[in-house]
């Protein structure tokens, strides 16, 4: 026990300093008096100053004292207001389950078919399986995300055309003033193409990894050792090779989740779903900088959180590394 | 009298293919396997042991191409599927293999993995399964062994778990253990338990065992029955004591004569077989031993020799094998040099002497900030010198602190601890140009040979290298080159082939080369032949004492091969948990072992002698080595000792309790309270 809280002292203090760079970060390199010069008419500066004020983003208060009175926020759970003078808290809410949707579904189906298809191309090294996951895995890994998007898109569009109805939406989370069982459906066909753009990628990077760690598990003594106990190839496969060969990519999935969640920005962007990394540019552009430190907060929360499952799933998966 | 066969292999040959053409790993190979007997099959790397005891129990990779016939109880096991096949694995079949720190899931505790063996062959519950690995854990002598079975693989040591793996071969009451080089990557103390349990596991099964090995030592000891195998072909066959005693195929000859033996009391030079096995890709058209082969003349290129009956119950694969014994006797085979061509040229100068050295590593905890909780003595004032001339040996097992004492040599500064003084000199006080200059004369050849040449620089190069650094002119380095490889007994015309061209015995012979290319004063040498095959190994083995006759260099020379050490050293140093327990003249030490420690592990060495092997008092130590992390108070080995066992309780307390000094006892130096005497 004392571990496990020895561990999270050290997380709170990495997210502090990563958050509080962060801030910094974003304070400094963001103006958001920019967003009313230029305009016409012009604003006068008093009230971009009280504008400014009132969302603690004045660039002629000193900056630690905006930093202060941010953290004295965030501590009572205010994450602040955006440039807007919306509330970051409400639009938080709103956009994390947008992104929530999308990521683990997408995440999920990405590392359980990765896995799959690494194991099988492993155990068929060299094979017409093998070979034909490998280049489509390298084809998928060396094209730009926003372009498989659009390609899916225009996929998309072919088959609802040659079909005569509209099978897959392209754009959005569900249609408007729908309810119950048809919002379900709805809001199904305007998540396959998302979430499908995310799997792929995922399915490509994860099973080039779970191929080369299951080859080492096949050459391993072990598995040799339980084989020669009477195991036939597949049941010495699936008792003693899966664990240790996942058992290497715990930490991995664990971590690329974390990042994932702010980092599908370009996905977010082509199917038009506002979550967190649409937020994310869209604040760098309208240099809200409270939206920013906010994200970064919650990456940073995300991350550290990763590797403490991450942590504790390496260990009941290895006894090797448990401490005693 | 027709016995039955547990298991019999019938002209069984097995291919793979390669880029570079079909490896025959197995040619024609028929054996007969009896109840429990212990069948020991010996051959080099890439003689296709491994490959044999693979097919037999049908784990080959799937490349493998496989044609013969191998029967237990008349079904052919080769035809068999691999859901069929696995019903005869682990319950008629078991193997052992070579090496137990990867062999065992390191995600399951032992207890389940033995408990799986139990639960694939036997309509058991999992409990009882659970408590009958406990009870074959305490058959091989695993303390405490009902808590044992909830550890897992690396909470147990190398030896530890090799026992893991015969309780594991020995689940299900095999009729035939597969034992693949069982304590190869063992030390050797821990080697002589694990044999001594391996015999015990074929007496409480009744199994019959088939010892995989390259060391003659190991089945000398062991064996009911010997097969030799050369480039995949089993060449001579029969009951060991007639083959040690009148061995019939010249391969066997040679082999057993070129091992060094740790129970010879004199010099001589090794019978050393010319040339390395050949590749199995490209086999000479007849015999596969003909071109390294003393007794060749045409006929043996005409046609593969077939194994056939010889003197009764033997067979030997030899087309002059009648002709062979003739030969033996009239000296014309491997005839042994009787006396050395040249006296050594030594004298009393003291060329290195170290006194009361000590290495420690830190001992690290935490992870954020890391602290030093205290200190590993990897090497624990130890002192000894070499004189010019001479060869000086320091053995131990692994752990010992051998290495790093050859690595404080190297490294030319300021010990921790003590003092290291090469040639007169200090090394605490050189300077940065005295440094270079000393260690021009101060040269290191590693163990292992595939690792420490540049696969991409011409051997030549490889060799010119030190000169180049000592800045000798270019003509100068090309004719020392040459002159350097016909010296280590290479030709100097393949100066410009690289590495990857040449076996390991000929790849030592280049480092050695290279090595001397400075003519330095001491050689140290790091396991020198370790790495190396047997039958080449005493040809690198006779070139290093060739060379130190030649050209009267010392030598530091650090094993664990006490037979090795027998061989080539004039003085040993022995050595226990990074001290050095005893030392002295290695006849002395050898013939009279005054430390506890010196005579066990003397004792744990096979002797390749079958006669002598079988009726010999052997001491099996108890335990293993301690971590040098937490090592035992007082005498490092007390924990260990047989001697101290049988002493009253006050002489126990002194040994538990005080750290004995070095003393002179009968000519060596030993460090015990209560040591041997003749």
């Amino acid at each position: 026990m004392g571990f496990i809280a020895k561990r999270f002292a050290n997380f709170l203090l990495l997210v502090i300093i990563a958050t509080t760079a962060g801030y910094l970060l974003a304070a400094s390199a963001l103006n958001p008096r920019e967003n009313f010069l230029g305009r016409n008419p012009p604003v006068p500066e008093n009230t971009i100053n009280s504008i400014l004020t009132q969302v603690n983003m004045n660039d002629q208060d000193p900056v630690l004292q905006r930093y202060g009175t941010w953290v004295g926020g965030v501590v009572k759970g205010d994450l602040g207001k955006t440039i807007f003078s919306e509330s970051v808290n409400e639009e938080f809410k709103n956009r994390i389950w947008v992104s929530f949707r999308l990521l683990i579904l997408g995440s999920i189906l990405g590392a359980v078919f990765g896995v799959l298809i690494g194991v099988i191309s492993a155990v068929r090294q060299y094979k017409f399986f093998d070979r034909t996951f490998g280049y489509s895995s390298y084809i998928i890994l060396s094209t730009p995300v926003f372009l498989i998007a659009i390609l899916l898109k225009f996929f998309a569009v072919f088959i609802n055309e040659k079909l005569g109805f509209t099978l897959f939406y392209t754009v959005g989370l569900n249609t408007p003033e729908i309810s119950g069982f048809e919002l379900f459906v709805n809001s199904l066909q305007h998540m396959i193409l998302p979430t499908l753009s995310l799997t792929l990628g995922g399915i490509a990077f994860y099973s080039r990894w779970q191929r080369n760690s299951m080859l080492d598990v096949l050459g391993s003594d072990h598995l040799r050792t339980a084989r020669a106990k009477g195991l036939t190839k597949r049941q010495a496969l699936f008792k003693h090779g899966l664990r240790v060969a996942v058992l290497p990519m715990a930490t991995f999935f664990a971590y690329s989740f974390g990042l994932l969640i702010a980092g599908a920005a370009f996905t977010e962007s082509i199917f038009g779903w506002y979550g967190m990394g649409e937020w994310f540019i869209r604040a760098v552009n309208t240099n809200d900088i409270n939206s920013v430190s906010a994200i970064v907060l919650f990456t940073a929360i995300l991350v550290l959180f990763a590797g403490f499952l991450a942590d504790v799933l390496t260990a009941a998966l290895d006894p090797r590394v448990r401490i005693r | 009298m027709k016995k039955t066969l547990v298991l019999q292999i019938k002209s069984l040959s097995v291919t793979f293919p390669s880029e570079s053409g079909t490896v025959n790993a197995v040619r024609n190979v028929s054996l007969d396997i009896f109840p429990g007997e212990v069948l020991g099959v010996v051959g080099e790397s890439g003689s296709g042991k491994s490959v044999l005891s693979l097919s037999t129990i049908g784990l080959l990779p799937n490349s493998a191409r496989v044609s013969g016939e191998i029967l237990l109880d008349g079904k052919n096991l080769l035809q068999l599927s691999d859901q069929e096949m696995s019903k005869h694995r682990g319950r008629d079949i078991a193997m052992v293999f070579q090496d137990p720190l990867s062999a065992l899931n390191p995600v399951q505790t032992i207890g389940h993995q033995i408990a799986e063996a139990l639960l694939i062959h036997q309509e058991i519950s999992y409990d009882d399964a659970l408590k009958r690995a406990g009870e074959l854990l305490d058959e091989m002598r695993i303390p405490r062994p009902f808590e044992r079975v909830k550890s897992y693989p690396h909470e147990f040591s190398g030896g530890m778990r090799q026992r893991v793996m015969i309780a594991l071969a020995i689940a299900n009451a095999p009729k035939i253990i597969l034992a693949d080089e069982p304590s190869t990557a063992l030390d050797v103390t821990v080697q002589a338990q694990v044999l001594e349990l391996l015999k015990r596991a074929s007496q409480l099964t009744g199994a019959a065992v088939v010892l995989v090995t390259h060391d003659m030592g190991v089945v000398a000891g062991l064996a009911d029955r010997i097969a030799i195998m050369y480039a995949g072909k089993i060449v001579e066959e029969g009951p060991i004591e007639k083959v040690f005693e009148n061995p019939a195929m010249p391969y066997t000859i040679g082999l057993i004569r070129s091992i060094p033996r740790v129970d010879e009391s004199e010099k001589r030079r090794l019978v050393s077989i010319a040339g390395s096995p050949p590749s199995p890709v490209a086999l000479p058209p007849g015999c596969a031993f003909a071109p390294r082969c003393p007794a060749y003349t045409e006929i043996c290129d005409s046609k593969v020799p077939d194994l056939e009956a010889f003197e009764g119950d033997r067979s030997v694969a030899c087309l002059r094998k009648d002709e062979i014994a003739g030969l033996v006797s009239a000296g014309r085979l491997y005839p042994t040099e009787v006396t050395k061509g040249h006296v050594k040229s030594t004298s009393d100068v003291k060329l290195l002497e170290v006194s009361n050295l000590s290495k420690s590593f830190p001992l690290l905890k935490g992870n954020v900030f890391r602290r030093r909780v205290g200190s590993v003595y990897a090497v624990d004032k130890i002192s000894f010198t070499l004189e010019q001339g001479k060869c000086l040996a320091i053995v131990g097992e692994s752990g010992c602190g051998k290495t790093t004492t050859l690595l404080e040599v190297m490294n030319l500064v300021a010990p921790e601890n003590g003092r290291i003084v090469v040639f007169g000199k200090n090394v605490s006080e050189l300077s940065k140009s005295e440094r270079l200059a000393i260690r021009k004369d101060l040269q290191i050849v590693f163990q292992d040979p595939f690792a420490s040449l540049d696969p991409r620089l011409p051997i030549g190069e490889a060799i010119m290298e030190p000169m180049e650094v000592f800045s000798v002119s270019k003509s100068e380095q090309l004719t020392r080159m040459q002159e350097l490889l016909e010296l280590v007994g290479l030709n100097p015309a393949h100066a410009n082939r690289f590495p990857s061209e040449f076996s390991g015995g000929q790849r030592q012979r280049i480092v050695i080369a290279r090595a001397l290319a400075l003519n330095p004063k001491i050689l140290i040498l790091d396991e020198p032949v370790s790495a190396l095959d047997v039958s080449v190994r005493a040809g690198v083995l006779n070139l290093l004492a060739e060379l130190q006759e030649k050209l009267g260099i010392s030598y530091l020379f650090v094993s664990h091969d006490l037979a090795v050490v027998q061989h080539v050293a004039d003085y040993v140093a022995v050595m226990y948990l990074g001290s050095i327990v005893e030392s002295g003249a290695v006849a002395q030490v050898f013939n009279s072992p005054h430390h506890p420690y010196t005579k066990a592990l003397l004792s744990a060495v096979p002797i390749p002698d079958p006669k002598v092997e079988k009726s010999r008092e052997r001491i099996i130590l108890e335990g293993e080595l301690p971590s040098p992390i937490n090592p035992p108070s007082g005498c490092r080995f007390h924990n260990r000792c047989f001697v101290t066992k049988a002493r009253s309780e006050t002489d126990q307390a002194k040994c538990a309790s005080e750290r004995p000094e070095l003393r002179i006892v009968e000519g060596a130096e030993v460090s015990c309270h209560f040591p041997l005497l003749k």
